[in-house]
């Protein structure tokens, strides 16, 4: 579904899309935005955004404060109606989906602010995702028999845990509370839980924030490899450096619309324009 | 490129509007169902008139104690569920007071004060009413207005004020404590008896097709008090200085703090507002329902919370007009239901209040 | 490991701070002392054998009822965060379902008494906990996506309409498709004979004579079975609500308490979990209610269940920590213990080694005695409303938890949601490395 230069310029609304060169032949977008628009009040956060995302890529939404992109997330993980449009995810329309169907279905998406349950352990954080879980059905935690198979999952799911808090490096967190954790720590956190669930697609928000460069490296190490095992990532991310070195697309977007959407060479170049534009550095 | 599709087709009505017009069918329903009933004589016009003037005038006891607890709900965020048990207080403040004026000289102070708990002293004795004795009465009445702001001040410095940054659950958890602090200090001096106070007053009486309607000069008394204060609140918050920074705190509190204006005066000042309007409520209802006891607050709280939802917290307008309405749901809804169930009714239509419109009829975001 | 602030742990010496991490030794423990302290009044006052033996049950059977009900507010607010303040009125629907049913059929009842339905006692109650079920399900279902203080008011508002709607003169007695049912109005209506008082007078006759021989009064045995069946309840109900909270259910749960949000977006339906737990919840009050209210005083008002009850149930859960079941039964026993039953103990002690003269006057009376240097009527006052003051006590106790230690005693104690020991798992981890498998889990 790559649309090539269907830029109209005469539609107000649509925004100018640049395609990515490249496009591996036939392989279809695995999350699709079209035309999503949403108003607060007065405000109209979104007015027509698109985009698309390839499957096992690592694609870089990127823009002003205020362009959209939390709100976007918001409405594609289903947090947030939209007044008008549609997402559709693995080929199917997800539009208005609750965030815990979207998340069932394989999207999947983490917060800006580290959203961790403090209350609870980390290996409780990483061990409450999972689908599936025969102990949440209440009765099979209790009755006496059944109870055994609830404590067989129970363990494998602590294998999964440890091992993917092993893969993080924090398994000698496991048994903190999670709102003892650094800043850091939750970020890593955040992105194990979420793991958890087996994603096909993760949304990540922000990921890096206040997350040492050394970390962030290391992070980044760990995205790239879980991308090249098959998931795919849409990253919100304010350091350009990162967007432009690690990821295949990048989407732009600037007052709740796409603006430019392509290869890092591509926005690059199409960056004098943003600059020009926007008076100054995106982001 | 981008397709602009709305997600439902345009025919297939929202929500909110499906909501409100059954809403405004079962009421045109009602309606309807009371006219066949005055037309076939089912239901004599005197006794409808009755129940919307008792209604308005219930209603509007509830929706004043209701201004109190809409202010304080908005601008501290939590539910102060003490705010009956001020009403309590200070109308046993308020009809101590009365009696003690009333009866002076002829009956021991302490008695008076006590509203005779024990069998000392019996209303007829005294023989308290609107019409025998003015004076004594409204004595009482500014007392308990003095009282219900002292009490509500109180609370506020020793328990509350500590707890700004609580929470809005932790607080309301304080307030039951408070409220059950109150309640049984009041059993404890009074014990759960419950006192006369009044003898009858003075009634005009209407004549209407099956009956007569009373309207009593408890009922215009608290009629043309309900008016005064809400004119003088009304005043308070559009011409003064202090009212525009109640105001404003409603609307944004931290934005006003930021803008320098005395948040705890404004907050002080919400308390002493709410609570002499408790107190006036509290002495009211006394007074139109004759009698007294440790619970008079405390029953009338959940209708109280049911008038300040449906009218949207945070609004004094809506406080009142919710109360009225509320008041009138009780008393209209005995036509078609047993008066015992009243309250449940009203109890009902404030659930479903919460449940399809939380943020009220008036859905107030500043006062 | 829990993050514990333990104000005892922190006071104990060393070796007995050991103890006290057992959740066992915390709750014997502190019953033990509260025994301890009740003995020692009972020797104060005089007590016999038997005297003790009742002193001890009474207290026994208050911890016991409240403790069930607290920890089901636990699970409601400190698991779910469903801020349940209508506890009163789901027991009330079991206990009046039950009663209900179970009264005789029209034309065998005793005459003067309501008749019912007829039906066998057992159906009886597993009725009434469906009805405290159903309720509960009815009353949550649309109200869960409230924000928690409207959630409170209209858990508020439901047992109230509940406790008018058995109150009402109109359903005190009526006659619907031939079967003739009430609910008493406000002056009541009789429950059902006490099954366990009804096993002693029959078959456990024998029982009942040998402690006779001993020279004690026979009613001991029927009176503390009947604690005991109590007991046995509040440890099954502590056992459900233990394996319901350590598993990936009550994980779900307290995800949703600490953020609701971040659990929906990690594929859980939550209000799903909600309405379970708070129906679940709400059954086990309906068996409450019907033991409680029903089977041990053999008779039920609306007057019963007023909202003041509710509070008290809620200050024990407040005062042991709302969020750890031990805790909560801690609670419950200091509650009880110092709290609800204290002024009356202080009250008895008192009345025995300070004789005070003369009957208790009006408060103006004891006030305007004081006046004149008579301190007596003013004590003998204070001392007949220890059931009001002790009320008040407890709002007190209230406001200063709130504001001094909102957690409560153990509330920072950490209940790890498993259903498997993960403190275990990760010391054999860690312990010998990551190769190394962990052992079985819990055989049941």
């Amino acid at each position: 579904m790559s649309s090539t230069s269907e830029a109209d310029a005469t539609d107000a609304d649509a925004a100018e899309t640049v395609d990515a060169a490249g496009d591996a032949a036939g392989t279809d977008p695995i999350l699709t935005v079209d035309g999503v628009r949403k108003t607060f009040g007065g405000v109209t956060a979104l007015d027509g955004v698109s985009f698309e995302v390839e499957p096992e890529t690592l694609t870089g939404l990127i823009g002003p404060n205020g362009a959209g992109k939390s709100t976007t997330f918001n409405v594609i993980s289903g947090a947030i109606e939209p007044d008008a449009g549609k997402v559709t995810f693995d080929g199917q329309d997800i539009t208005g989906w609750a965030p815990y169907e979207t998340s069932s279905r394989g999207l999947v998406r983490t917060f800006q602010i580290a959203r961790e349950f403090e209350t609870m352990t980390v290996l409780e954080n990483m061990m409450l995702p999972p689908k599936g879980q025969r102990g949440e059905v209440a009765w099979r935690s209790i009755l006496p028999g059944v109870r055994g198979g609830v404590q067989a999952d129970e363990e494998e799911l602590f294998e999964r845990a440890w091992e993917m808090l092993e893969f993080f490096d924090i398994d000698h967190l496991a048994l903190e509370e999670a709102g003892t954790l650094s800043g850091g720590q939750r970020k890593l956190l955040e992105l194990a839980r979420a793991l958890m669930l087996d994603p096909e697609m993760l949304l990540l928000d922000e990921p890096f924030a206040g997350v040492n460069p050394s970390l962030e490296q290391d992070l980044l190490d760990r995205i790239e490899d879980l991308r090249d095992r098959g998931r795919t990532f849409l990253l919100v991310e304010h350091d350009m450096d990162l967007i432009m070195e690690h990821c295949e697309r990048v989407i732009v977007m600037h007052q709740g619309q796409t603006l430019v959407t392509g290869s890092p060479e591509e926005v690059r170049s199409e960056e004098q324009v943003i600059e020009a534009y926007l008076g100054g550095e995106v982001a | 490129m981008a397709l602009l599709r709305d997600k439902t087709p345009d025919w297939v009505p929202d929500r909110a509007r499906v909501r409100t017009a059954l809403f405004v069918a079962v009421l045109a329903l009602l309606l309807f169902d009371v006219l066949r009933r005055l037309l076939g004589e089912s239901l004599a016009p005197s006794l409808l008139t009755g129940y919307l003037w008792n209604g308005l005038v219930f209603g509007l006891v509830i929706g004043l104690a209701g201004v109190g607890l809409s202010l304080t709900y908005d601008l501290l965020g939590f539910a102060n569920f003490a705010h009956g048990d001020y009403i309590s207080v200070s109308a046993f403040v308020g009809w101590g007071s009365t009696y003690l004026v009333a009866g002076f000289g002829d009956f021991d102070p302490l008695n008076l004060l006590f509203l005779g708990v024990g069998d000392t002293v019996f209303p007829r004795d005294v023989g308290v009413s609107v019409t025998n004795t003015p004076v004594a009465v409204l004595v009482g009445l500014v007392i308990a207005a003095v009282g219900g702001a002292a009490v509500a001040l109180l609370f506020d410095r020793f328990v509350y004020r500590s707890m700004r940054k609580s929470g809005a659950i932790a607080l309301l958890i304080a307030s039951v404590g408070v409220a059950f602090t109150l309640r049984f200090m009041l059993v404890f001096l009074f014990t759960q008896d419950t006192f006369g106070l009044t003898v009858s007053a003075w009634a005009y009486e209407l004549s209407l097709p099956g009956g007569t309607v009373n309207v009593s000069a408890p009922e215009l008394l608290l009629v043309t008090v309900a008016v005064v204060s809400m004119v003088s609140v009304h005043l308070l918050l559009t011409r003064t200085k202090l009212g525009k920074a109640m105001r404003a705190m409603s609307a944004n509190r931290d934005l006003a703090r930021v803008t320098g204006i005395p948040s705890e005066r404004v907050v002080t000042a919400t308390w002493l507002v709410g609570g002499a309007l408790a107190g006036l409520a509290g002495f009211m209802i006394a007074l139109f329902q004759g009698t007294i006891n440790y619970q008079l607050g405390w029953t009338l709280l959940l209708l109280v919370f049911a008038g300040v939802i449906m009218g949207g917290i945070g609004s004094v307008y809506g406080a009142i007009a919710g109360g009225v309405l509320i008041g009138l749901v009780t008393r209209v809804s005995q036509v078609w239901i047993p008066a015992s169930f009243a309250e449940a009714v009203g109890f009902a239509v404030m659930i479903a209040v919460l449940l399809t419109r939380p943020s009220g009829i008036f859905g107030g975001d500043s006062l | 490991m829990s993050g514990a602030t333990d104000p005892i742990a922190s006071r104990l010496p060393d070796p007995l701070a050991g103890y006290w991490e057992r959740d066992i030794v915390k709750i014997f423990g502190t019953l033990g002392v509260v025994y301890a302290l009740y003995l020692f009044v009972g020797f104060l006052l005089g007590y016999d054998l038997f005297g003790q033996l009742n002193s001890l049950r009474r207290l026994t059977f208050l911890v016991v009822v409240y403790g069930i009900a607290a920890l089901v507010v636990n699970l409601h607010w400190g698991y779910s965060g469903l801020f349940n303040i209508g506890v009163v009125g789901f027991m009330a629907i079991g206990v009046y379902t039950a009663t209900i049913l179970s009264r005789p059929v029209a034309g065998q009842n005793p005459t003067g008494s309501l008749p019912g339905f007829g039906v066998p006692l057992a159906l009886a109650v597993v009725a009434g906990i469906l009805a405290a079920a159903a309720a509960g399900y009815v009353a949550a279902l649309p109200s869960l996506r409230l924000r928690d203080d409207y959630f409170a008011i209209v858990t508020l508002a439901f047992a109230e309409i509940v406790r008018i709607t058995f109150k009402s003169s109109e359903l005190q007695e009526v006659t619907v498709f031939g079967w003739t049912f009430g609910t008493g109005g406000g002056r009541g209506i009789r429950t059902f004979s006490n099954p366990v008082r009804d096993f002693f007078e029959t078959t456990g006759q024998p029982l009942v004579a040998a402690v006779e021989s001993l020279g004690l009064d026979g009613q001991v045995v029927t009176d503390w079975a009947f604690v005991f069946v109590l007991l046995a309840i509040l440890v099954g109900t502590y056992w459900l609500i233990a394996r319901l909270s350590a598993s990936p259910f009550g994980r779900v749960l307290k995800g949703i308490r600490d953020d609701e949000e971040a659990t929906q977006s990690l594929a859980k339906r939550t209000s799903s979990f909600k309405i379970r737990a708070f129906v679940i919840g709400c059954a086990i009050l309906g068996l409450l209610g019907i033991v409680w209210q029903g089977a041990s005083s053999g008779y039920i008002t609306p007057g019963r269940f007023l909202p003041e009850l509710t509070f008290f149930i809620w200050i024990a859960v407040i005062i042991g920590g709302a969020g750890s079941n031990t805790g909560t039964v801690v609670g419950t026993i200091l509650f009880v213990g110092l709290v609800l039953e204290g002024p009356a103990q202080v009250r008895r002690v008192v009345d025995e080694f300070v004789g005070l003269s003369g009957t208790a006057p009006t408060f103006p009376d004891a006030l305007g005695a004081l006046g004149g240097g008579n301190v007596d009527p003013i004590l003998l006052y204070v001392f007949d409303q220890t059931s009001a003051l002790r009320v008040v006590l407890t709002g007190l106790v209230l406001i200063w938890l709130l504001k001094r230690r909102p957690q409560g005693l153990l509330g920072d104690r950490r209940e790890v949601a498993s259903s498997i020991d993960l403190e275990e798992r990760v010391e054999k981890r860690r312990q010998s490395g990551s190769e190394a498998t962990p052992q079985g889990g819990d055989a049941d």
